[in-house]
């Protein structure tokens, strides 16, 4: 009986040795000499990225969330686009625009000798194609939505209609002057898909994506890679990878632990934890930059005492912003000042942030008629989120900083539906929420989330700040296309919201993405896109 | 024998149809409303009112039921929410991979928990017993996603025997035929001579198996010593080895064969506990199943989704339970008798 539990443990043992040997040649494989001369780029090789969940379609018009758009970035292309680790926007399949005099013309010029990934022309047909099916409710393809985000940017009470002028020329009529609308072109909902492949795959499409990107899609396994190969006839820079894999790890260790093994080369969402190790590992380099995001506390500017600045200016002052930071988010967040975050045009760094300081904080309260305080509700919100990792921890910590100065508050939370239903109606006297960016411009923080329109239920603008100057800055500069204009409107209107105060901003959180030291010219998009186009691949 | 079996086979439609009904009513009673779940921060009335009209969540909850019902009893389970494709789809692609895990992680747990608890039994109270049992408690004690990840550092990080995760090396290129790894790449190495996928495959498996089998080790070993024991003590186990008949014969043919009762019992139930508990041992090991997918499910109130995985885990389950029945009855007669 020994001797065949001791044989049986030996041809285990064995087997496994079997198994383990030749792992590491494997990975040595790829990556072809054939440097791009002058740059110094070298191209060839795989790239694998993990991150932590998978894509729920690869429709980049039909989709809502982040892992999905990781994947149908690197597929699809925009008329325009943003400027890498930037929010401008830049020319992509459209060499160039004009924009008529009033302001409701649109009118792209397109890139010719284009190929979708099908080999078929991408022309304005396709253009016009790529949007009518997102809200002409008589269009073929119209059935295969929703269409969520054409009605998060409110797509349909700007465009009217497209109008294909010739092969290679587009026009979209608008019902209304709105800037923003350039940037809302440039983000993932609005790319140019193969009309032959919507029609061949109806449903299925979000499976078989045919755009005219950096690389063309391959296969999928659900919940575990995405294959992705170079599209060797690409009309912009690169790629210069053959292939890009793009994993599910969804534990943050196990994440971190194959890249420390080699396995992956880049991966998302590490945990706090790990960042330590990280830094400390010569084959790991830690990209970081600001996400395009706010976590605030909204106090209710149609309830007593909220609708006294005094009151509001004096919350201001009694948080201590530093704290939260070092006790919720770590190195993953950074003390806001604004309501848009330092990585957004038009942010204006010459405002002075409210200082921590209770002294000045009870002083106001008395001058504006408490001088004992008041007690009021703190709501929380219950679930993580990206610009607010422990929404439950900042309030106890908000808690403890208004007690110091008088005021006293109960802190208060309901399911995450509910939640936002209750804070849309402005049930609440002060809330919790953020906002993360969608298309990079000012307008999409500053409209959406503090001016007179968005402050009736439902509303965005849940301190329910009713402001006209601020409202006609931010008007002004939805209505203008000069960016210079519409820069120093925004910056204005940042110091309107300083002194009037219907937030205690919080943080912004910090985005960080760790790669191996082999993986050159990845850079963080503001708008949180992953982008491999340029990526390439040292010794 | 036949009569019981079909007795058996009836009680599942009873038991079939209180798991629909649990499964449909804590999905429609959990709190929330799951279209604000689904749109989040920027959904607007008019979306909102859309997207309830479009889960029929207007209709009145008796209503709902039927339509339910009459849905699922055709093994209609429409589409996902989420991801808009065929839940049944979505299932067959994600079902193989834990089925397949589950099959590793028993038959590792199975065996090896059979001959450390024969083991312990026949050297009772000496220090192979004390150090089995004690590494059997340990075992049934330790949170799977520690032990994952401890696994990981030694194995993968350390020695570099194994990968962290996934089931396949995604730098391959594997095209699944089957969706049973496993399987798959055996067909393959048969078909081109190629082992290399079998090899990355039951690389792959072996880390996650025995996270997974961990705690059925441990309680297989512990159901067999004991029972083990009991059956020793038996008269007609004195009886043979007064016969002279040789000890091992004694204990593999007389006592194991009538040990192993209770143990079969234990393997069913934990073979189904394994399908429906998966859950952390793919999250860890980024083991593309069925437990993440209903995970994601819930999180997302991807309605339909959820409960057609939930009743395809449970029928798993009933339906495993049903053999084990049949299984035992046919190993001892006189279950059928009573």
């Amino acid at each position: 009986m020994k001797r065949t539990l001791f044989l049986m443990l030996l041809v285990l043992l064995s087997f496994s040795l079997i198994l383990s040997c030749g792992k590491k040649e494997e990975a040595a494989e790829g990556a072809p000499e054939e440097a791009v001369a002058a740059s110094g780029i070298k191209t060839g090789g795989v790239l694998v990225f993990a991150r932590s969940g998978d894509s729920v379609g690869l429709d980049p018009g039909r989709e809502t969330d982040g892992e999905s758009f990781y994947g149908s970035t690197q597929i699809f292309d925009n008329l325009v686009e943003f400027k890498p680790g930037t929010t401008e926007v830049q020319p992509a399949l459209a060499e160039r625009w004009d924009v008529s005099d009033d302001g409701l013309l649109f009118t792209f010029y397109l890139r010719k000798g284009v190929k979708f990934h099908d080999g078929t022309d991408c022309n304005a047909e396709a253009v016009k194609f790529s949007f009518d099916r997102q809200f002409v409710e008589s269009h073929p393809y119209y059935q295969y939505g929703p269409w969520k985000y054409w009605g998060y940017m409110d797509m349909s009470n700007i465009v009217d209609r497209l109008e294909v002028v010739d092969d290679y020329t587009v026009s979209f009529y608008l019902k209304k002057v709105e800037a923003p609308f350039l940037a809302n072109l440039a983000m993932d909902f609005a790319a140019i898909v193969s009309p032959t492949a919507v029609e061949k795959y109806g449903a299925e499409f979000a499976s078989n994506p045919v755009g005219t990107g950096p690389f063309k899609f391959v296969s999928w396994t659900k919940d575990d890679s995405i294959v992705l190969d170079a599209n060797k006839d690409y009309w912009g820079e690169g790629p210069y990878l053959d292939r890009v894999i793009i994993r599910v790890i969804p534990d943050a260790t196990a994440r971190y632990l194959a890249l420390k093994n080699g396995e992956v080369d880049v991966i998302d969402f590490p945990s706090a934890e790990d960042l330590e190790l990280m830094a400390a590992d010569s084959n790991i380099e830690l990209i970081q930059q600001a996400g395009l995001n706010v976590g605030y506390l909204a106090m209710n500017c149609q309830k007593k005492p909220f609708d006294n600045k005094l009151v509001r200016q004096a919350l201001n002052y009694a948080v201590d912003r530093q704290a939260i930071i070092d006790a919720v988010y770590g190195s993953a967040g950074q003390v806001a000042k604004n309501p848009i975050p330092p990585t957004m045009w038009s942010y204006n760094d010459d405002i002075d942030p409210y200082p921590y300081d209770p002294a000045k904080a009870k002083e106001l309260l008395t001058q504006a008629g408490y001088p004992n305080g008041f007690s009021t509700d703190l709501w929380a919100m219950p679930v993580a989120r990206p610009y607010n990792p422990n929404a439950r921890r900042i309030a106890e910590i908000l808690q403890a900083n208004f007690k110091e100065i008088g005021v006293e508050t109960q802190i208060v939370s309901y399911d995450w539906g509910t939640y936002l239903d209750k804070t849309d109606m402005g049930e609440h006297t002060m809330a919790m929420l953020g906002w993360t960016g969608d298309n990079g411009d000012p307008d999409n923080f500053l409209f959406v989330l503090l001016s007179i329109p968005a402050a009736t239920p439902p509303a965005g603008n849940i301190a329910y700040w009713k402001n006209e100057e601020f409202t006609d800055l931010i008007t002004q500069a939805k209505e203008t296309f000069d960016q210079d204009v519409r820069t120093r409107l925004y910056r204005q209107a940042q110091e309107v919201f300083h002194e009037e105060a219907p937030w205690v901003t919080i943080a912004h959180s910090v985005v960080t993405v760790p790669v191996r030291s082999h993986v050159r010219d990845f850079v963080i998009y503001p708008t949180g896109k992953r982008v491999f186009q340029r990526v390439w691949l040292d010794d | 024998m036949a009569r019981y079996i079909l007795q058996r086979l009836l009680l599942l439609i009873p038991t079939l149809l209180g798991v629909l009904t649990i499964v449909f009513f804590m999905t429609a009673l959990s709190p929330g409303d799951p279209a604000r779940v689904m749109l989040g921060e920027r959904a607007n009335a008019q979306q909102l009112e859309q997207l309830r009209e479009d889960l029929g969540l207007n209709k009145p909850l008796g209503e709902q039921y039927l339509i339910y019902l009459k849905r699922t009893l055709r093994l209609d389970f429409g589409r996902s929410i989420r991801t808009g494709r065929s839940v049944m789809e979505e299932i067959r692609e994600h079902f193989p991979a834990t089925i397949e895990l589950a099959l590793v992680s028993m038959f590792l747990a199975t065996f090896f928990g059979i001959v450390i608890g024969v083991l312990s039994a026949v050297k009772q109270n000496t220090w192979l017993d004390y150090s089995a049992m004690i590494g059997a408690l340990t075992g049934v004690s330790m949170p799977v996603f520690w032990l994952g990840l401890v696994l990981i550092m030694i194995f993968s990080v350390g020695l570099g025997w194994f990968p962290t995760g996934g089931r396949m090396e995604v730098r391959l290129f594997f095209e699944p035929i089957t969706r049973f790894y496993l399987l798959d790449s055996l067909i393959i190495l048969i078909r081109d001579g190629d082992p290399a996928y079998l090899k990355s495959s039951l690389q792959h498996i072996i880390l996650p198996a025995v996270a997974l089998g961990t705690i059925p080790i441990a309680i297989i070993a512990r159901t067999t010593r004991s029972s083990m024991l009991e059956t020793l003590r038996q008269d007609y186990v004195k009886t043979a080895r007064a016969a002279g008949i040789h000890e091992r014969r004694v204990i593999f043919r007389y006592a194991l064969k009538n040990a192993l009762l209770p143990v079969v019992t234990v393997i069913g139930l934990q073979f189904g506990l394994l399908l429906a508990g998966a859950i952390l041992t793919e999250t860890i090991f980024a083991w593309p199943g069925i437990g993440r997918w209903i995970y994601s499910a819930i999180t997302a109130r991807d309605y339909p989704a959820v409960q057609a995985g939930v009743i395809i885990v449970s029928a798993f389950f009933v339906g495993i339970n049903v053999v084990v029945d049949i299984l035992y009855s046919v190993i001892n007669p006189k279950i059928r008798l009573r």
